[in-house]
């Protein structure tokens, strides 16, 4: 990848934007939003938790958008189908990374809330099923033989974008044959509209923040392949030289 | 006409070699055994009749997950010896023929170790059905089936890793998730007879479901992880 210092610039002015954008989003979601009425200043545990949660839902699709873009150009265009094995490995990692902060904030808040850290919810169950197949993406490109991540990890990817539908209609089914344990807020039509504001700015503000990652991640993930290539053409030339 | 061909070469195949060594049989069989006798030590099912049911279907699926999963990671083995595999990319026959095969082979061996054990876990856990003992001869072929055509999908993933024994359930497990959770659901419903029989028909249908893609996926797919590099 060609290192311009456009390109450069552009990424650390997307970097300074979001970084303002959280501060904004902080100031909101603590100083300014009103207190909830039951739970108080615990509730703005809220802006960070669902903004996570709609993100850490969110880059799968890029993750399974780019793994069929591999399987599509694996053949047809390699190093086209780099780059797309690059974007996959680069959301799957900030996949985990939301996923994961979203269960520990809920963890957090619920506590608190419902007395109890964890609860088998529909909701939760999903988002949690959802961040062990991610670890288990990771898992597979670390552990499968090398030159085979690419395919392998992009057919695991296009069974987990599978497996997320199944996840979540069959866990829905499961929990509301039962009483589900207390599930207060949610980003719907619920919140007072004094409360829009902040979660917009978290909202925004996460979302650019987590597009930095994948691009960083990504850059990472190209120079990586880059440099693989390098080694492997110096290796090549090196067999070829003739003995004198 | 001639794929169908294919497959019952490839199961044939696989049949043969099973019936000299017995080995991922006779593997299971006492694998499920422990399994069995391990949760019966621990859970005291002869006391509490009633607990018992509600677990059962839990224990046994996931007795027969582990029991199949360690036979899944040795079908591949055969292919491997001799380079088996290697003439198996070359043959003109489709890959994915060679997948049933082998998902139809492992169905058969698992579908034997299930008639063996079901007396035998039935006697170890007192096991009294409620429900209607009918819809059993439907869900477990079903819930092997959905066990079966992914783990040998995902076996195939790791027949050229390093560390294959660890790779497969660490891949396996998650995105078997649904699957247990439908089968399990099902036939506690059956053994306790408290779900109501809709909603024992729907776990059903969501698991014949949750086949059909799964091997269409796995048909689909699986010439990209036999030629994967």
């Amino acid at each position: 990848m060609a290192r311009s210092p456009i390109l450069r610039a552009i990424a650390w002015l997307w970097f300074a934007a979001s970084i303002a954008a959280l501060v904004v989003g902080f100031r909101q979601a603590i100083f300014l939003a009103p207190t909830e009425a039951t739970m108080g200043n615990l509730q703005r545990i809220f802006y960070y938790h669902v903004s996570h949660a709609i993100l850490g839902l969110l880059w799968p699709y890029i993750n399974l958008a780019a793994s069929l873009a591999y399987l599509y150009w694996r053949r047809r265009d390699p190093l086209k189908a780099l780059s797309a094995d690059a974007l996959a490995v680069a959301s799957a990692e900030v996949t985990v990374l939301y996923a994961g902060i979203c269960l520990a904030s809920g963890m957090l808040w619920g506590k608190p809330a419902w007395g109890i850290w964890w609860a088998w919810d529909a909701r939760l169950t999903t988002e949690l099923i959802l961040w062990l197949l991610y670890v288990s993406y990771l898992l597979l490109r670390r552990f499968s033989p090398t030159g085979q991540t690419g395919v392998l990890s992009a057919v695991l990817a296009v069974f987990a974008g599978i497996d997320v539908p199944i996840v979540f209609m069959s866990i829905r089914w499961w929990r509301t044959q039962h009483p589900a344990p207390v599930f207060g807020g949610g980003a719907d039509s619920g919140i007072d509209p004094a409360m829009m504001p902040a979660f917009l700015w978290n909202l925004g503000g996460w979302a650019m923040f987590g597009i930095f990652l994948i691009g960083f991640r990504f850059a990472l993930e190209r120079r990586r392949q880059l440099a693989e290539q390098d080694a492997a053409l110096i290796a090549l030339e090196a067999s070829l030289e003739t003995p004198q | 006409m001639r794929y169908l061909r294919y497959v019952l070469d490839h199961l044939q195949k696989d049949l043969r070699l099973e019936w000299r060594s017995r080995d991922s049989i006779n593997g299971m069989l006492f694998f499920v055994l422990l399994v069995v006798v391990v949760f019966s030590i621990a859970f005291d099912p002869a006391g509490y009749p009633t607990v018992t049911r509600q677990i059962a279907g839990g224990i046994l699926w996931v007795g027969l997950l582990f029991a199949s999963m360690t036979a899944l990671n040795q079908s591949w083995n055969r292919e491997q010896r001799n380079q088996v595999l290697e003439a198996q990319r070359m043959a003109p026959s489709p890959a994915s023929a060679l997948f049933l095969g082998k998902v139809l082979a492992n169905m058969i061996f698992v579908l034997l170790v299930e008639a063996v054990l079901a007396p035998i876990f039935v006697v170890f856990f007192n096991l009294h059905v409620l429900g209607n003992a009918w819809l059993l001869a439907l869900i477990l072929p079903l819930g092997t089936w959905a066990l079966v055509v992914k783990g040998t999908f995902f076996a195939a993933f790791a027949l050229r890793a390093r560390n294959r024994e660890l790779l497969l359930p660490l891949i396996f497990l998650p995105l078997s998730i649904p699957a247990v959770l439908m089968m399990v659901q099902a036939t506690t419903g059956v053994l306790t007879a408290e779900l109501d029989p809709i909603q024992i028909r729907t776990w059903i249908t969501q698991l014949a479901g949750f086949d059909i893609i799964y091997t269409t996926a796995g048909i689909l797919f699986f010439e990209t992880i036999l030629n994967a590099e």
